[in-house]
């Protein structure tokens, strides 16, 4: 097929990696949007997943949030928001992409907190813990392999959802694509899809690493069999 | 010129641009429509061609723990792959054609559908297939009799999330030319950030995926009546 031949020439030409708005700058600006838009939802979602789960409150909120979050499609809120005061472009975008980012985090850190055994939280509270202690040393160390499913969930998904930014005038990755389809260019399409794909299963690795790491206890220690499939895409 | 040019910016921003449009809709009835259809006949194909696949595929991965592990490895890389790089990697063969939307639509609602249909049919209780067994049921009648009337509540439930998933990402679909509402989503955009359209799309889009969601609700509870009493 002379697209697969035409894909492996265009991304061993060291140029098409180092010119201005090149791979390497498109690579750099989807993965600057990526971070800082899973950090600041984290930043906002897990001190609430956490008050939540551990005083028990917002349980309905919480689970209402991360259904109706899935028939909304990524694309339609993007373009809604580039629409408005928000606008469309790098800053815009991921303003959008933490927004997204938000519900996954927020059920599965809440619903880490809540499968926490109550006999366990009661008799940490008998031993003479605080709430902040019992948060702290009890609930978040058992919670911690729901919440990094929370994390890997989100960071995919503004991974993907950031290719989806090209089609309102962003950057990243997704702008070749885009580029690539407007030129009726299937082998930059099968090379720019080739580099988001890897981009998106290289997220998907570190996280689960990254788990693994810091999850205390025997490294053997699975994750809750049914947080551990992923139900959005996008 | 330069005057001229901001001249006619500030008169385009100056325009009403309402989100909500009566006579939008009323002048754009048949190509909302159109869209709309588009957009039913993508997910419903997306939806049913990745059930007929899935139950076969989940059949398989039954049988041995190798098949289950490659199959479940599988999708899981399939379901991390942003839709748009997947639209990217068939367009070279499939070129600008609804096909390349729903094959990679299948691909999606496949992955979902393979996962629960294979729970659904590893949590019959052993003691229900024995005395199918005992009863002289063979493979095929035990099946179609015993396993899949009593896996139907999972096998639904995996429906109403693929179905919602994919009317979402249908929208991405426009990449190709066939997005359903994400055509008139784009549109408006492109049109000047024209806000009607854009609400209008955005609002069937939710509206499309709540309506199949509660028709798949429904039909399960037709379609397995023992199980109103529980919760």
């Amino acid at each position: 097929m002379s697209a697969i031949g035409d894909a492996v020439r265009f991304l061993n030409d060291p140029l098409n990696w180092t010119r201005t708005n090149g791979l390497l700058d498109r690579l750099v600006e989807h993965v600057t949007i990526s971070a800082v838009a899973t950090v600041a939802a984290a930043a906002i979602a897990l001190p609430l997943a956490i008050w939540f789960g551990h005083t028990g409150r917002g349980g309905g909120f919480t689970i209402a949030l991360s259904n109706v979050s899935r028939a909304v499609p990524t694309l339609a809120l993007l373009i809604v928001f580039a629409v408005t005061p928000i606008g469309f472009g790098n800053r815009a975008t991921t303003i959008a992409l933490a927004l997204f980012a938000i519900p996954p985090i927020l059920t599965n850190a809440y619903v880490g907190f809540r499968e926490v055994d109550r006999d366990i939280v009661e008799s940490a509270g008998a031993m003479g813990m605080s709430p902040l202690q019992v948060i702290a040393r009890v609930e978040l160390p058992l919670a911690v392999p729901a919440i990094m499913v929370g994390l890997r969930t989100a960071a995919v998904q503004v991974v993907a959802t950031a290719t989806l930014a090209a089609l309102v005038g962003g950057g990243g990755l997704g702008a070749p694509i885009v580029l690539a389809f407007a030129q009726q260019n299937g082998g930059l399409a099968l090379a720019a899809g080739f580099l988001v794909a890897v981009l998106a299963l290289l997220t998907e690795v570190v996280l689960v690493l990254a788990a693994r790491f810091v999850t205390p206890g025997p490294a053997t220690r699975r994750f809750p069999r049914r947080l551990q499939m992923r139900t959005e895409t996008v | 010129m330069a005057l001229l040019a901001s001249g006619a910016t500030l008169l385009a921003t100056d325009a009403p641009n309402p989100w909500f449009s009566p006579s939008y809709i009323q002048n754009n009835a048949d190509t909302i429509l159109a869209a709309l259809r588009q957009h039913v006949i993508l997910t419903v194909s997306a939806v049913v061609i990745g059930a007929l696949i899935a139950l076969p595929l989940a059949l398989l991965a039954r049988r041995s723990k190798t098949i289950s592990a490659a199959i479940l490895g599988g999708s899981t890389i399939i379901y991390t792959i942003p839709s748009l790089a997947m639209f990217a990697f068939l367009f070279p063969f499939t070129g600008l054609t609804i096909e390349t939307v729903i094959i990679g639509l299948v691909l999606y609602s496949l992955v979902i559908l393979v996962r629960n249909f294979l729970a659904g049919l590893q949590a019959v209780p052993a003691d229900v297939r024995e005395a199918a067994l005992g009863m002289g049921y063979g493979p095929a009648r035990m099946l179609v009799f015993v396993e899949i009337p009593m896996a139907l509540p999972t096998f639904f439930a995996g429906l109403r999330i693929a179905t919602v998933s994919t009317v979402a990402l249908a929208t991405v679909g426009v990449i190709v030319g066939f997005g359903g509402l994400g055509n008139i989503l784009v549109a408006g955009f492109n049109n000047n950030f024209f806000r009607a359209p854009i609400a209008t799309a955005a609002a069937l889009c939710v509206i499309l995926a709540l309506a199949f969601d509660l028709l798949l609700a429904l039909s399960a509870r037709l379609l397995t009546p023992w199980s109103r009493g529980r919760s």
